[in-house]
């Protein structure tokens, strides 16, 4: 009787098991594998999941719209990190091997992440996308040869600021004797800018602060009222989640004035400023793109994926700033692995491959405009000696409904920053045993 | 001087906003020796429904609603939770309501969403000033942070009538002393953890709707639990003026820290601050300022 039973179970199993044993490796031959780590629960969600929509809605339109990429369907796959470092590697680890030929690349979202994944990716062969985060010197391709924080690090975003503020002030000399207050996550991101607000806080002789605000940050009572005491002329604000509009609030309490605060390009979309109501209204941040469904891709989307009830979020919710940031992503790594088919053929890309792809992306304003992404995204050079492939950004206020462009497109200055990216890259490589070169 | 005075002010303050949470715990533990660490995601929960319904419905037809779906909560929580634990360890029902915290966040999330939604109770965020005529340029004190001190105030005096004037508080005590002692005399030990579980839910909603208010209703203000954990350590688990105590201590003592010691070891030091000062106590009142002292006969 149990034998009966035992060989029925066998039956049953093998009679499931069999078809997609033959099917689906000859199905997956032709899928390519995109994980991302996304954080749609915990503290940071409310910006976690704008970014992770955008995302997913641009590899959900060239699976409905191309049938892929050259003919590859694009097989997507989502990990909860929850912002956390912990959940990030181990959503990396479980995601790395997937797919025919593995993962294509990965976008942590966070700095934290991509701290502890710089040293496992070249070991696993798979690039790192760091969309303006992630390390400063990474930008270094010769020492990071997986990291791409493409459109500019924090060290960029920080010279921008200081450019701008230089020139509200009508001049760099005139920043002599002023001061200046940072007001930053206490984690690796918020870190970031320190370096580069030092050097020029010595070179320019302004007072510089540096103020941290603990996770997730909502509670900055004692900060504030330390600026109350101090009145900087100026606060850079470089929070994430709940922290960004809880200075603005905190700001409001202290009588601050909005029109002195700087946001990086993270404390700069929607939920940072909509909590805070009317006394948002003045606040300035960077952008690294415009807000808004201004983009033929974005009517795009509503054809091909919305209106065909595909879409990951709301339909009035595209064109909101991490929504498009999340669209930008999508096209870096889609870019990447269309140039690394250019190269080794239309079919799956290893991640070796799409690193390729990265360190030879050339996104001109030709093919930005054929991609549909006119009005959004800005050209794009990528090469070993510069993985960002760009370094500007634009100044944004909020109006109380909506962000406007206050300034034209800035430039970080890359003969200031590019000798402290190769000191830090050279000490990283010094400590880290890597032989520093460009990679064929 | 002024600065320092309006850091100890702003201190307070804070301190009213810890303890709104801490009552909460204390209310729980007092009646049933439970350690409830949802209480954080109750408070997130409670916010997120009565938000939520604020968008369909006016604030005074939202307010009871979600008074009703806290009382219903805590009935779920009764029966799937409590009733099979009922004489089991305090740590077996320390786990239960790690689980009840979990659930809690997820599902109100599932439910309600992990957006960010703003609450606005009509309470004016703009700053004002006091004592003008005693600090150049007066003392700075946030208006909604004086709201909240006021609700602190309210909650505390009705939970004290509510404890010693009434059966049900008198009921209450018994229980929170001997739950066999109490049960043997007839009192229904289960009905009274709906109660007592119904008044957390309801604190709970008060605390989530100051909170929301100041912060917006999302995931964050579950963390807001932490900060009540030192506030529970030193004001005693089982005093709700203890909660009060200890909040002002604990919103004073890491807001000087912060301002003071903060720019002298690198700043960011008020959240573990909180924990070292409720640390220090705990060396000397293990029970806490206001706890009940523990006496065990051999």
């Amino acid at each position: 009787m149990q034998f009966t039973r035992l060989a029925l179970g066998l039956a049953g199993a093998a009679s499931i098991a069999a078809p997609l044993a033959f099917s689906a490796p000859a199905q997956a031959q032709n899928e390519q594998f995109v994980p991302a780590l996304v954080y749609r629960t915990g503290a940071y969600a409310p910006n976690g999941i704008p970014f992770a929509n955008g995302r997913k809605d641009y590899f959900a339109l060239l699976n409905a719209r191309d049938g892929g990429i050259n003919g590859v369907k694009i097989v997507y796959e989502e990990c909860e990190t929850g912002y956390a470092t912990d959940r990030g590697v181990e959503c990396y680890e479980r995601l790395k091997g997937k797919g025919p030929t593995g993962a294509a690349a990965f976008s942590p979202l966070s700095t934290g992440i991509t701290f502890a994944l710089t040293e496992k990716a070249p070991a696993d062969k798979i690039p790192l996308l760091t969309m303006g985060y992630g390390r400063a010197d990474s930008v270094d391709g010769s020492v990071f040869q997986w990291n791409f924080p493409l459109t500019g690090s924090y060290w960029d975003a920080a010279n921008i600021l200081m450019q701008h503020i230089a020139r509200q002030a009508g001049g760099a000399d005139k920043l002599k004797g002023k001061r200046l207050a940072l007001v930053y996550h206490d984690s690796p991101y918020g870190k970031e800018p320190i370096a580069v607000l030092e050097e020029a806080s010595k070179r320019l002789g302004f007072k510089f602060d540096a103020m941290p605000v603990t996770h997730p940050g909502v509670e900055q009572k004692s900060t504030w009222l330390q600026i109350r005491q101090n009145r900087p002329d100026w606060v850079f604000l470089w929070g994430w989640g709940v922290m960004n509009s809880t200075s603005i609030k905190e700001a409001v309490a202290v009588n601050y004035p909005r029109e002195k605060m700087f946001g990086v390009w993270w404390s700069g979309a929607e939920p940072d400023v909509l909590p805070a109501g009317d006394g948002a209204k003045g606040y300035y941040s960077l952008a690294l793109h415009v807000a808004g469904a201004v983009a033929p891709v974005h009517q795009e989307m509503i054809k091909h994926v919305y209106d065909k009830g595909q879409g990951a979020g709301k339909k009035e919710e595209i064109g909101e700033v991490l929504y498009n940031r999340g669209l930008m992503d999508g096209l870096f790594v889609a870019e990447a692995i269309r140039t690394a088919m250019g190269k080794f053929g239309n079919k799956p890309m290893t991640g070796e491959q799409v690193r390729w792809g990265f360190e030879n992306l050339n996104l001109t304003n030709e093919r930005i405009k054929q991609l549909g992404y006119e009005g959004l995204a800005q050209p794009v050079k990528v090469s070993c000696q510069d993985h960002a492939g760009v370094h500007s950004a634009r100044v944004q206020q909020w109006d109380g409904k909506k962000w406007n462009f206050v300034s034209d497109v800035y430039r970080a200055n890359q003969d200031l920053l590019r000798p402290m990216i190769k000191e830090s890259a050279d000490k990283y490589a010094k400590e880290k045993n890597i032989k520093a070169g460009c990679v064929s | 001087m002024a600065f320092f005075f309006e850091v100890v002010l702003g201190g307070l303050l804070a301190g009213v906003l810890y303890s709104l949470v801490a009552l909460g715990f204390v209310l729980i533990f007092k009646a049933s020796g439970v350690f409830n660490f949802a209480q954080g995601a109750m408070v997130l929960f409670a916010a997120l429904t009565l938000v939520r319904l604020m968008g369909w419905v006016p604030f005074w037809i939202a307010f009871p609603i979600t008074c009703v779906v806290m009382i219903a909560l805590a009935f779920i929580i009764e029966r799937v939770v409590l009733r099979p634990l009922v004489n089991q360890e305090g740590i077996i029902l320390f786990m239960a309501t790690l689980g009840i915290a979990f659930f809690l966040e997820g599902f109100g999330q599932t439910v309600w969403g992990s957006d960010i939604y703003t609450l606005d109770l009509g309470i004016p965020k703009d700053p004002m000033f006091i004592l003008e005529s005693v600090f150049d340029g007066g003392l700075l004190v946030d208006k909604l942070d004086v709201f909240a001190a006021a609700v602190a105030g309210a909650l505390v005096v009705g939970l004290a009538l509510f404890f010693q004037k009434t059966k049900v508080g008198l009921a209450l005590r018994a229980v929170a002393d001997d739950h066999q002692a109490a049960q043997s005399i007839g009192v229904p030990l289960n009905y009274i953890w709906l109660v007592v579980w119904s008044a957390a839910g309801i604190v709970a909603l008060v605390a989530g709707m100051v909170w929301g208010a100041k912060l917006g209703v999302q995931f964050s203000i579950a963390l807001v639990a932490l900060k009540a954990l030192p506030v529970l350590i030193l004001g005693g688990f089982t005093s709700v003026p203890g909660a009060i105590i200890g909040g002002l201590i604990i919103g004073m003592g890491e807001k000087i820290s912060e301002v003071y010691l903060g720019p002298i070891i690198g700043g960011g030091i008020e959240n573990w601050f909180a924990y070292m000062l409720a640390l220090i106590f705990l060396l000397f009142r293990p029970q806490g300022l206001f706890g009940d002292k523990i006496i065990e006969r051999v």
